[in-house]
């Protein structure tokens, strides 16, 4: 729940070109795990697919502001960077915002002011500071692409939950069954914090049951000597 | 008058900026720990809400009418500008807060909220007077969510939650209760 990502620490060993790109889809993923972009997260996803259209944007921004800083980063002065970084991300927010009016305006009006604020993400910034900041282009693009697919991933998965249960639908398609009665509150704003509640609250307890079951199976195979260590997995 | 205190109404309440519009959420969830920490929080982003207010009118009026492809670049500047002014004002003038808010006073410049309120106001077509009102009324819902969310945390730490449901997960759930008792907030304006 920090605006700034922390910097990576300085690994003894190269990541792999597809460990960057792995990232941020799972183990730092954006939504689930850095806890960043939260506004957009619960702002317009209350539909699958302005949830998708909203990833993709931010997909474009993060790659291309990525790209831009980390091939200029050995000539952007320290004492402006973060004001570098923020117009370089101000101007691919100003390209996507016309580019979408363009080709998909009625997507652009359902995002609204969120496409401008795409600025404000501090996932966007963040990656510059950590990542492009100090890595070559080809990783940094690699990085950027991770990030804004697990973003998208994150939006999708609240999305998902909310059109299901606030109108028993998903991406248009009916799901549920005719019987089922809209949960309309699921649509409005506090549906938005309570499906990204749950969404969390089942990650959280998904996790936890895989580190039990580790340590029971640890216990398990362990020699008898180790035994006290399954009373204490089982409580 | 009447259109000013319903401009200040809407923004503080009913359109909650926090609850309602999901602005400015970073803060919402991270600095909510302390009463007193998010009550700063508040009052600082209100300063910068108001400044910001009177340079997006500026900005509409003698620089941005030829080119508005421009504006969310230009907003941001002025925003990053805004908030290391503040930062430097409240250095020189009160040391000791300037502490106190430490890390989230520049952090002021990545919360949504800022920027939204710039485009807004730009978008509804707001004047000074009505810009000053609008950002005095956001900053304000902003300060009563913030301090809302920090004093049921504080109340939070002494309730028996279930281990996995801690942290992020609960506060949610709260928000999310929290919104749903701004939303009768609806009624304020278009019934009375």
């Amino acid at each position: 729940m920090r605006c700034h990502a922390m910097p990576d620490v300085p690994g003894r060993r190269k990541p792999t070109a597809s460990e960057d790109f792995i990232r941020g889809l799972w183990k730092e993923n954006p939504t689930f795990v850095q806890m960043l972009g939260m506004c957009p997260t619960m702002a317009i996803t209350n539909s699958v697919k302005n949830a998708l259209a909203m990833g993709l944007a931010t997909l474009v921004v993060q790659f291309g502001s990525n790209v831009f800083v980390s091939m200029f980063r050995k000539r952007i002065p320290n004492e402006v960077r973060i004001s570098t970084y923020i117009l370089i991300i101000a101007t691919f927010v100003q390209i996507v915002d016309i580019g979408t009016e363009a080709i998909v305006p009625e997507t652009h009006r359902a995002l609204g002011a969120f496409i401008p604020l795409i600025v404000a993400n501090c996932l966007l910034l963040g990656r510059q500071e950590a990542f492009a900041a100090v890595n070559t282009v080809w990783r940094s693009a690699l990085d950027g692409l991770g990030m804004g697919l697990g973003f998208t991933f994150g939006l999708t998965t609240v999305g998902t939950v909310r059109e299901i249960l606030g109108s028993g639908s998903w991406l248009g398609f009916r799901v549920m069954p005719a019987s089922f009665e809209p949960w309309a509150i699921m649509n409005m704003p506090p549906g938005g914090f309570f499906a990204f509640g749950l969404v969390l609250l089942s990650f959280a307890w998904w996790k936890d049951r895989q580190k039990r079951r580790a340590a029971l199976d640890a216990a398990i195979t362990a020699p008898p000597l180790a035994r006290p260590i399954l009373e204490e997995a089982s409580v | 008058m009447r259109h000013h205190l319903v401009i200040l109404l809407s923004a503080a309440l009913v359109n909650n900026f926090t609850l309602v519009m999901f602005l400015g959420l970073c803060s919402f969830l991270g600095v909510t720990k302390k009463v007193a920490t998010a009550v700063r929080l508040g009052i600082a982003d209100t300063f910068v809400l108001v400044i910001t207010s009177i340079a997006a009118t500026v900005l509409n009026k003698w620089v941005l009418g030829e080119a508005p492809y421009l504006r969310v670049i230009a907003f941001i500047v002025v925003i990053a500008s805004m908030v290391q002014i503040t930062e430097m004002v409240i250095k020189k003038f009160s040391p000791k807060l300037f502490r106190e808010l430490g890390i989230y006073l520049p952090l002021i410049t990545t919360n949504c909220a800022i920027l939204a309120l710039a485009l807004f106001q730009t978008n509804r077509g707001y004047g000074f007077l009505e810009g000053l009102t609008f950002s005095i009324g956001a900053g304000a819902g902003l300060t009563i969510a913030l301090s809302l969310m920090a004093s049921l945390r504080e109340r939070l730490e002494l309730a028996d939650v279930p281990a996995v449901a801690r942290g992020a997960s609960m506060v949610l759930f709260i928000a999310s209760f929290l919104s749903m008792a701004f939303m009768g907030f609806a009624g304020l304006l278009t019934g009375g």
